[in-house]
Order: structure tokens, then C-alpha cells, then sequence
């Protein structure tokens, strides 16, 4: 049986970061849209939502595992607001004895009054968005905090009981050196954390960024580059004692998230809040992305869901290959029709698979192959 | 005028008042709205049924504006004189590739009317085409079209015409078609000027098929002019290149819708049917006899059309090879000059090796094939034929560059073409230094007029088909015209260059060039491929070679990475999708050894040659 997830997204920020393209919105923003929710309003609608989900879902009594709220920045609402959403999912649904509840968190909003707030209310893990320790970086990124507020929100949450620390960090940005990566990564090994999720830039259509490089202002990052910058974060990691567990994520013994994890193994989350995914048994919905309109219909009572897609057993498949593969547990081989295990064998004469995993029936990514996992994707397919 | 109230009835028309004559016109010059007015002025085409460009039956030749295919039209036209006359307009392709059709067109008339542009004065094609009506010694009607238009300069352009021809400037007559102004005294000069056909009505018969078409309902229809004798209905003919017999099952004239007879007759224009369903058993130029009491000598001047540019034609989707091979059966139905054979490339896959009269006939095969059979093509840069002689004394035939054999050559023969260059006079630098570099052998140049030369060169017909009019055009803004004829052939010293990827011949990009430009292709094709061909997993290099020898070098260098990022909040579908969409991009990819390669970057690769064959259109 499939284990069942929520995630909960926050859509506010204090400012619009030129890189992002999330569904996420400044107060200012919101303003000029004309709707009434605000940081404030929100969490109501929030939980209204959960029960009008779980009135939908009567016969689903699986208990939640794993909860993640994400943004936006979570942490522009009050901490015991938070909470409450969070008691609102576990009195509807219950949550497993090991239950795992992530924020994410934004090292310029949060105290350490905060982060008690929230481990008491049942949080056990945090995760920062600390992006790069380098001061050209953040500003390309148009990241408000300075490095340093990071490493004591660090230890603000380690203060307050937290197990489990995670930061965020963005590599490969257009400025970026190889020495400004690696004095984030010196920083990161001097903090507290048992988590880190490394991606690379990417330059989204329609984000400021993309215009700037559109208009030659900055340089579009390199795929070589970000190549040579994963291996510095892969080396520097693995003395670190993490080592990978997913393409863009690794962790201490014990650090992984197991959220994250959800995802890639293709379990069943429930999608809180405007423009939220969910998956349920091979079909993928989402909710209408505009905080008014996902608003308006929570208000109604009605299902906030935009569209949604039930997926064939070619889609299924298609699926689960390329989330299994971005696994260091790997995918079995099983999984794959004739073709696509031929393909399976050509990619370990080319260094992308593990020749010994595959005797075993899995296909697990060599370093090699976790960079070019996504053509491999497509190929195992077949 | 009148229109005519009794015309003559075909097969019974007195010679004398036959006229015979075509229109000598560049592109565009307007030649087939002058056909239209005179549809118009005989009366045989109501108002209500006229449309633009009537005598172009084909979409290609309306879109283009340019005749393919000639035709012949009979017009019964009431003179000043007030006697009916029939007027036979023999429309003549007006194009490069097309120059012996032209000529036996030409041998069908008594007179051509010269049509030139009042804006833009001939050009070199036209001038080509007058000097072929000179040698047939045809009448020539002078005459400046769209002296409505207000760059119209019908003085200088009179001027530059009588000094080609050697008449007075006063005799131009000048018209415009588009209006009609001066269309129906054209056609009293050529009922005035134009000679009567002269021939005997009682000697066996003899009549040049000047054109013939395929028509899906009734076969192949025969266009002839009659020299002497007559064709009659149900009767046999004999082809007399091949001493093949078939009964004409229908004879006629169009005016301009067929109009069957019982006979056509002496001196007159006309259509045969016999139900063959190939063009190549009625081809242009031979002559039509009667089986039970033929000539004893045919009127010469016949050819087999001879394919001087071979291209391979490759369908983008290899699963339209049976509907390309189908549309060649088809299209070479009407077409007599087109060859082709089946080849297979590694690099495109199967196809078809094609030969054609010259770029333009490609160009157009393409395009029909295209748009009448909804194909996706490729086509290769287009050569011509090479004759390479070993060291023992053996002879090959290159048709295709793959095919350029290998060991101990002796020597390698390239055709030539005799070329004129009408242009401005201040581009002559600039040609002059065009066709050096393409190893032109300047003949001589003469002014036209003040300020614009006939150039006349040698040059192969290689350096022609590699984006010369291109070339030519971009270095006179467009100014400069070309044409040019077959002056055989030439030793040269002559090389394969191979392109390899990652050590694998793409026989796609094998070129024949001159060794002094060998360094200069590989490279120049190297640094194409590598900004072309994705980045594969592993390092790829491009090489141009001569034999065994590297003479240029490029490197892809290998991918790094290509994943990316996270399922932003679990939005699985759009990585999914994401994923997906660039696998059917995958798809479209030809594998060349371990190479994957997009269909893009050969078509990209193979570019330059066939812009040149697009500007040669235009």
C-alpha cells in the first residue's frame, strides 16, 4: 500500500527572489490583485481545505507520514498559525507514530522564538534557504539575507530541539566562482546540518533573470560549469559524511527526507493550498494557482482542484523510471520492457549505471550518470 | 476589332494566313499577361472566364510566375487588313535548364516577339533566348512591356535593344499588357512581319513535337507543328527517333480549350493523342510521321535530354520511401528529362539518386514532390557528372560523390558551361573577381548600353551549382543576370573531401572539389557540423579528409550534465512531460555510427546549395 504525504504551500513572500518562478506572491502583489488573503487570512482557508479534503476522501484511512510546508516562505506566517494548520491535518487524518513534518524556512524571517514554537507544535525538521554563501550570488539571485543569518537560524533550531537541519543551496549562478562555491560549502561543513539539497541554476522563462540574460546582461550558466560544480559539492559532501540519496540531495545517516523520498518512490500526497500538486492512486491533480480563485472556491465548499490528469499505464511507467532512477536505491530492472533493459546494459558499458548493482537487478547512477540521468531517463523508457 | 465570326477550321487553313510565333521574355517581364490580353483581344476567352495568367495550368507556374510547360494556343484575329488570320502563340519556357526545349519551341515559329521589361531592360536568359531565335532565324518583334510603370525608361531599354539586334530604336513597340495599350497593334506587326509558314502540304508528313504532357484522363498529349503533309485523326504515326508507331486517337488545336479535327495540317500548330501513357514515348524534338507513307529523313535537331546536376532525394520520415519512390513514377510521366535511381545513405537512409536538366528543374521536382505528393524531403548538395579515368585506362562515371573511386586516377573531367553575365557596368569588378575564385575563364564583354555589360566566361558547371547566383546576386544587389549552355568538358584537378564523425564517413557531406579548395570546404563544413550536431556523451570528433589524409578537424566535446533540478512541488506531470517531449525530439534524430544527429543539421549542412537553387527561382 501506498503511504500517504501532504504538502502545504505557503504562496508569500517579502520580496520576488529575479531567478524563482514559484507560485508565490508578495503582499504588494496580492494587493493589486484585489483579494483579501493575506498572511493573516490564510491559514483558515488553509485548513478549511483540509476538511473539505478529507470529507472527499472519507474512505481513504491512511494515516499521514510525512507533511512538508513549502513556498513561498512558510515562515511569513505566524509560527503558532503554522501549528494549528498542522494539528488541523493531524486531527483529520492522524499522522504515523514516526511522522516527519518539514518547513521550509527563510533565514531572514525566522527567530528562534519561532523555531521553539513550531518543534513543540510538532515540526521535526527544517529546512533553509540559504542558496550561496557569496555575496555576488546573492545579490544576482536577489536573495535578501547575508550568509551569516543562515548558520544562526542553524543553530537558533538545533537550540530548539530540532533533529533534523537541511539547507538549500543554488550552484552554477552566472558569477558564480569555483571559490565562492567552495567557501559556501566551507561554511555548511562548519554548521550543524545532516541535510543539503544542491540544484543547479536554472534560468526560468519569465523570471527577471531570464529576461536579463535574454538581454546578454548576464551570462547564461554553463552546463559545464554546473558539471564541475556538482562534483566540488558531491567531493565536499562525502567528507562531510553525506553522501547522495537523490540526484540533487544527501544526507547523514538518518538525514534523508523521507518527504522527498515520497516523491521519488511515487507515493500518494495530498496538494494544500494554491497551485499544489497531489497524487492519488495514478491520477495527478492540481489546485487553481491563483491564491483568489483557490480562495474563492475553498469558500464555496467546493473542490479547489484546477485540472487533473489520470495517468495511463505507459504514463504510470514512464513515472516511475524517472523518479526510481534519480534514487540511490535505484530502480529494478524489472520495471523496464526489453528495449529499455538493452539500454540498461549499453549505459553500464558507458559508465552512467553501476556494473555490480545491475547484476543485482537494479539500475543505480554512477557520479557520470547522475549527471546525465535525464537522457538516460528517455532511453530506458525505450 | 472584331472578333472572328467564321475562323478557319483546322486542317483546312490556308498556310498564308498562318502566323507562328512564341514570346522571348525574361521572368516576370510579363510575358504571360501578355498572353492574357491576347486571349482577350481574339475573343476566344470570355471576360467572365478570364483569369490571371491563363496558359500557366500548373500551381507552381501561377504561384512563380514562370511557364514550365509550353503550350500552344490558336487566335483567330481580324486584321487591319480586315482578313481573319490565325495566330499560333507557341508559349516557350522561359528558364535556364529549359534552353533545348526553348530551342525546339523556337523551331516551331516563323517569329518571336522579343518582350523586355521597360524598368529593368533584358536579361541575360532573354538575351540567350534571342540569340537561339537569331540562329533559327526567326522574325523578332521588339517590344517593351509596362511602359505604364512610372521607372519605365522605354527610350534607354529601346535603345540597348537596337543595338543588340541592329535595328532602329524607333521600331520598339511598347505596350503594357497589364492595361493592353498597344497589344492589338502588336499582333497587326505580327501579322505583318512574321513569314507564312512555307511548306509542302503534299509530301509525306513531317511534324516536330515541340512539347508533350501527361494528363491523367487522356495520356500523354503531344504538342506539334506541322512542317509539311498533314496528321489526320485515326490514323498511325510513327515516332521517327525510335520507329515506334501508335494511332492518334484524337488530333485538334487549343484555342484555348482542345478542340478536336478531323486533321491538323501544313503549317499549322496543334495537339496528338494516342493513349501512350509515357512523355518518353512522345519526346520533344523528334519528329511525327505517318507509318503507312513516312519521310524518308526526319527534321534533326533532336536530343535526348541529357541530366547535367544529381542530387539525392531522401524523405525526412524514412517510412515515405514507397510514396517517394510512387511520385518520382509519377512526375516522370511528365518529365522526360528526369533520372533517378534508388540509393541508400548512411547518413539519410534510402532514397533516390536524381538527375535533372539543371538546378532550377530540381528545385521544381522538389517542390512538386513536396506539394502535390505531401512529402518531406532532403535533398543533398546537388553535383554534376564527373568522368574520372584510372591509370589503367578505365573510365567511371561519378554521379554521386560516395561513388569517387578511390585508387590510382589518372585523370578527373568536369563539364563546363559557357556563361553570360548581363549587369551594370559598376559590378564588373566584382563578377570579374567572383568568377576568378570560381575558376572562370573570361571570354569577353561587351556594352549594351552606357552603363551595363555582357560579360561572357567559361566556368565549370560545378562552381555554378555551388551557390554561385547566390553569390552573383548578393555582390550587384541583385542586379546581375546568368545564363549558360554546355561547352563540354575539362581535366581539373579534382578531389573527394569526406566529412567524418567520430571517425564514421557521412556520405551525405562527400563533396568533388578542386584541391585548391579542399581546405577550405572541410573546414568550413567542419565548423557547420560542430555548431549543428547536439553534444553527444561522449567527446565527438568532425574531420574533413582527403583519402587517409586529416585536412581539418573539429571537436565536440562531450556533454556534462544534462539533468535537471527538482519536481517543483511535486509537479510531476510537467518533468514527465518535459522528458517526453524531448524524446520525440530524439526520435526525429539519424544515427551515424554512435552519432546521433537531428534531421535539422543535415538539412542545416546541405543549405547553402539549396538557397542558391531558391534565388535561381526567383
Amino acid at each position: 500500500m501506498r503511504t500517504l504525504s501532504a504538502y502545504v504551500h505557503i504562496p508569500f513572500c517579502a520580496s520576488r527572489c529575479g531567478y524563482c518562478d514559484f507560485n508565490t506572491y508578495t503582499a504588494a502583489e496580492l494587493q493589486r490583485d484585489g483579494t483579501s488573503i493575506t498572511t493573516a487570512t490564510y491559514p483558515d482557508r488553509v485548513i478549511a481545505e483540509v476538511n473539505w479534503l478529507r470529507k472527499d476522501q472519507a474512505s481513504d484511512n491512511r494515516a499521514i507520514s510525512t507533511v512538508f510546508f513549502g513556498g513561498g516562505t512558510p515562515t511569513l506566517i505566524d509560527s503558532k498559525e503554522l501549528v494549528r494548520i498542522l494539528q488541523s491535518l493531524k486531527s483529520t487524518y492522524g499522522f504515523t507514530d514516526d511522522v516527519e513534518v518539514t518547513t521550509e524556512a527563510n533565514p531572514d524571517s525566522v527567530t528562534l522564538q519561532d523555531l521553539e514554537i513550531l518543534r513543540a507544535g510538532g515540526f521535526t525538521r527544517v529546512s533553509f534557504g540559504h542558496q550561496s554563501s557569496a555575496a555576488n550570488v546573492l545579490a544576482l539571485l536577489e536573495r535578501t539575507h547575508t550568509p551569516g543569518k543562515t548558520w544562526q537560524a542553524v543553530s537558533d533550531a538545533r537550540n530548539a530541539g530540532f533533529e533534523h537541519v537541511s539547507v538549500d543551496l543554488i550552484y552554477g549562478s552566472p558569477g558564480e566562482t569555483d571559490s565562492d562555491l567552495s567557501e559556501t560549502l566551507d561554511q555548511v561543513s562548519a554548521a550543524d546540518v545532516d541535510h543539503v539539497s544542491a540544484y543547479s541554476l536554472i534560468v526560468e522563462p519569465g523570471t527577471r533573470l531570464a529576461a536579463r540574460v535574454a538581454r546578454g546582461e548576464v551570462p547564461n550558466p554553463s552546463d559545464d560549469v554546473a558539471a564541475h560544480r556538482y562534483e566540488l559539492i558531491d567531493a565536499k559532501l562525502q567528507s562531510l559524511g553525506m553522501t547522495w540519496y537523490e540526484v540533487s540531495n544527501w544526507s547523514k545517516p538518518g538525514g534523508e527526507c523521507r518527504h522527498n523520498i515520497a516523491y521519488w518512490r511515487n507515493q500518494d500526497w495530498l496538494g494544500i493550498g494554491p497551485g499544489a500538486h497531489a497524487h492519488s492512486a495514478g491520477t495527478r491533480s492540481w489546485n487553481l494557482k491563483h491564491p483568489a480563485a483557490w480562495a474563492a472556491r475553498v469558500d464555496e465548499g467546493i473542490s479547489a482542484s484546477a485540472e487533473s490528469e489520470v495517468l495511463e499505464l505507459s504514463d504510470i511507467r514512464h513515472e516511475e523510471i524517472m523518479l526510481g532512477l534519480r534514487l540511490r536505491e535505484g530502480l529494478a530492472l524489472s520495471t523496464l520492457e526489453d528495449s529499455g533493459y538493452a539500454q540498461a546494459q549499453l549505459a553500464v558499458s558507458e559508465g552512467l549505471l553501476d556494473p555490480v548493482a545491475f547484476e543485482e537487478g537494479k539500475a543505480i547512477l554512477t557520479f557520470q550518470g547522475r549527471l546525465l540521468a535525464d537522457g538516460l531517463v528517455a532511453r530506458l523508457w525505450a | 476589332m472584331s472578333k472572328a465570326i467564321n475562323p478557319p477550321a483546322p486542317g483546312a487553313t490556308d498556310p498564308k494566313i498562318i502566323r507562328n510565333f512564341c514570346i522571348i521574355a525574361h521572368i516576370d517581364h510579363g510575358k504571360s499577361t501578355l498572353a492574357d490580353r491576347m486571349l482577350q483581344i481574339t475573343g476566344i476567352v470570355d471576360p467572365r472566364h478570364m483569369r490571371a495568367q491563363y496558359l500557366d495550368r500548373m500551381d507552381i507556374e501561377r504561384e512563380r510566375g514562370i511557364t514550365i510547360k509550353s503550350q500552344a494556343v490558336r487566335l483567330p484575329f481580324v486584321a487591319d487588313d480586315n482578313e481573319t488570320y490565325v495566330l499560333n502563340l507557341i508559349d516557350t519556357p522561359g528558364h535556364v535548364d529549359f534552353t533545348y526545349e526553348v530551342s525546339r519551341s523556337l523551331a516551331a515559329c516563323e517569329g518571336a516577339i522579343l518582350l523586355v521589361d521597360a524598368a529593368q531592360g533584358i536579361e541575360a536568359q532573354t538575351l540567350a533566348n534571342l540569340y537561339l531565335a537569331l540562329e533559327n532565324n526567326l522574325t523578332i518583334i521588339p517590344v517593351l512591356n509596362k511602359i505604364d510603370l512610372p521607372a519605365a525608361q522605354p527610350e534607354k531599354y529601346a535603345a540597348e535593344i537596337a543595338h543588340i539586334i541592329g535595328c532602329d530604336p524607333e521600331s520598339v513597340l511598347k505596350v503594357s499588357a497589364k492595361t493592353g495599350v498597344g497589344v492589338e497593334e502588336l499582333l497587326n506587326e505580327v501579322v505583318k512581319q512574321v513569314p507564312a509558314p512555307v511548306g509542302d502540304p503534299d509530301a509525306p508528313a513531317r511534324a516536330l513535337i515541340f512539347d508533350s504532357v501527361y494528363d491523367t484522363y487522356r495520356g500523354v498529349v503531344t504538342y506539334v507543328r506541322v512542317i509539311d503533309g498533314r496528321i489526320p485523326e485515326r490514323d498511325r504515326i510513327k515516332m521517327m527517333s525510335t520507329g515506334e508507331t501508335h494511332e492518334t486517337l484524337e488530333v485538334g488545336v487549343i484555342s484555348p480549350d482542345p478542340v478536336s479535327s478531323k486533321a491538323i495540317g501544313v503549317g499549322e500548330v496543334g495537339y496528338l493523342i494516342t493513349g501512350v501513357k509515357d512523355v518518353r514515348q512522345s519526346r520533344v524534338g523528334d519528329t511525327v510521321t505517318l507509318a503507312a507513307k513516312p519521310a524518308a529523313e526526319s527534321l534533326g535537331g533532336y536530343r535526348d535530354p541529357v541530366p547535367m546536376v544529381f542530387s539525392g532525394l531522401y524523405p525526412l520520415d524514412g517510412s515515405d520511401y514507397p510514396e517517394l519512390r510512387e511520385a518520382l513514377d509519377k512526375l516522370k510521366l511528365n518529365d522526360a528529362a528526369l533520372v533517378y535511381e534508388p540509393e541508400t545513405s548512411v547518413a539519410l537512409g534510402f532514397g533516390f539518386r536524381c538527375g535533372f536538366l539543371g538546378l532550377l528543374h530540381l528545385e521544381i521536382v522538389r517542390e512538386r514532390l513536396e506539394r502535390e505528393f505531401n512529402l518531406d524531403l532532403i535533398s543533398t548538395a546537388p553535383n554534376v557528372v564527373y568522368r574520372v579515368v584510372m591509370d589503367d585506362g578505365k573510365e567511371i562515371i561519378v554521379t554521386n560523390p560516395s561513388e569517387f573511386p578511390g585508387g590510382k586516377i589518372a585523370e578527373v573531367h568536369e563539364p563546363m558551361v559557357r556563361s553570360t553575365i548581363l549587369t551594370p557596368s559598376e559590378f564588373v569588378g566584382a563578377i570579374m573577381e567572383l568568377c576568378q575564385t570560381r575558376r572562370g575563364n573570361l571570354l569577353g564583354m561587351d556594352y549594351l548600353s552606357e552603363d551595363r555589360v555582357e560579360m561572357r566566361y567559361t566556368l565549370p558547371l560545378a562552381e555554378i551549382v555551388f551557390d554561385f547566383f547566390d553569390q552573383l546576386k548578393s555582390k550587384t544587389r541583385g542586379y546581375a543576370s546568368l545564363d549558360y549552355e554546355p561547352t563540354g568538358e575539362q581535366s581539373a584537378d579534382l578531389v573527394k573531401v569526406d566529412i567524418l564523425l567520430h571517425g564514421d564517413p557521412v556520405d551525405a557531406f562527400s563533396a568533388i572539389v578542386h584541391r585548391d579548395k579542399a581546405y577550405n570546404y572541410g573546414v568550413a563544413m567542419a565548423a557547420k557540423l560542430k555548431d549543428l550536431i547536439p553534444r553527444q556523451q561522449f567527446e565527438v570528433p568532425i574531420q574533413a579528409a582527403i583519402g587517409a589524409r586529416i585536412i581539418a578537424r573539429e571537436t565536440i566535446r562531450a556533454i556534462r550534465k544534462d539533468v535537471l533540478a527538482k519536481c517543483y512541488g511535486g509537479d510531476i506531470s510537467r518533468k514527465r512531460k518535459l522528458l517526453e517531449k524531448q524524446k520525440e525530439g530524439k526520435k526525429r534524430m539519424k544515427m551515424v555510427g554512435r552519432v546521433e544527429v537531428p534531421q535539422e543539421a543535415f538539412i542545416a549542412a546541405l543549405s547553402t546549395d539549396e538557397n542558391a537553387a531558391k534565388a535561381k527561382a526567383k
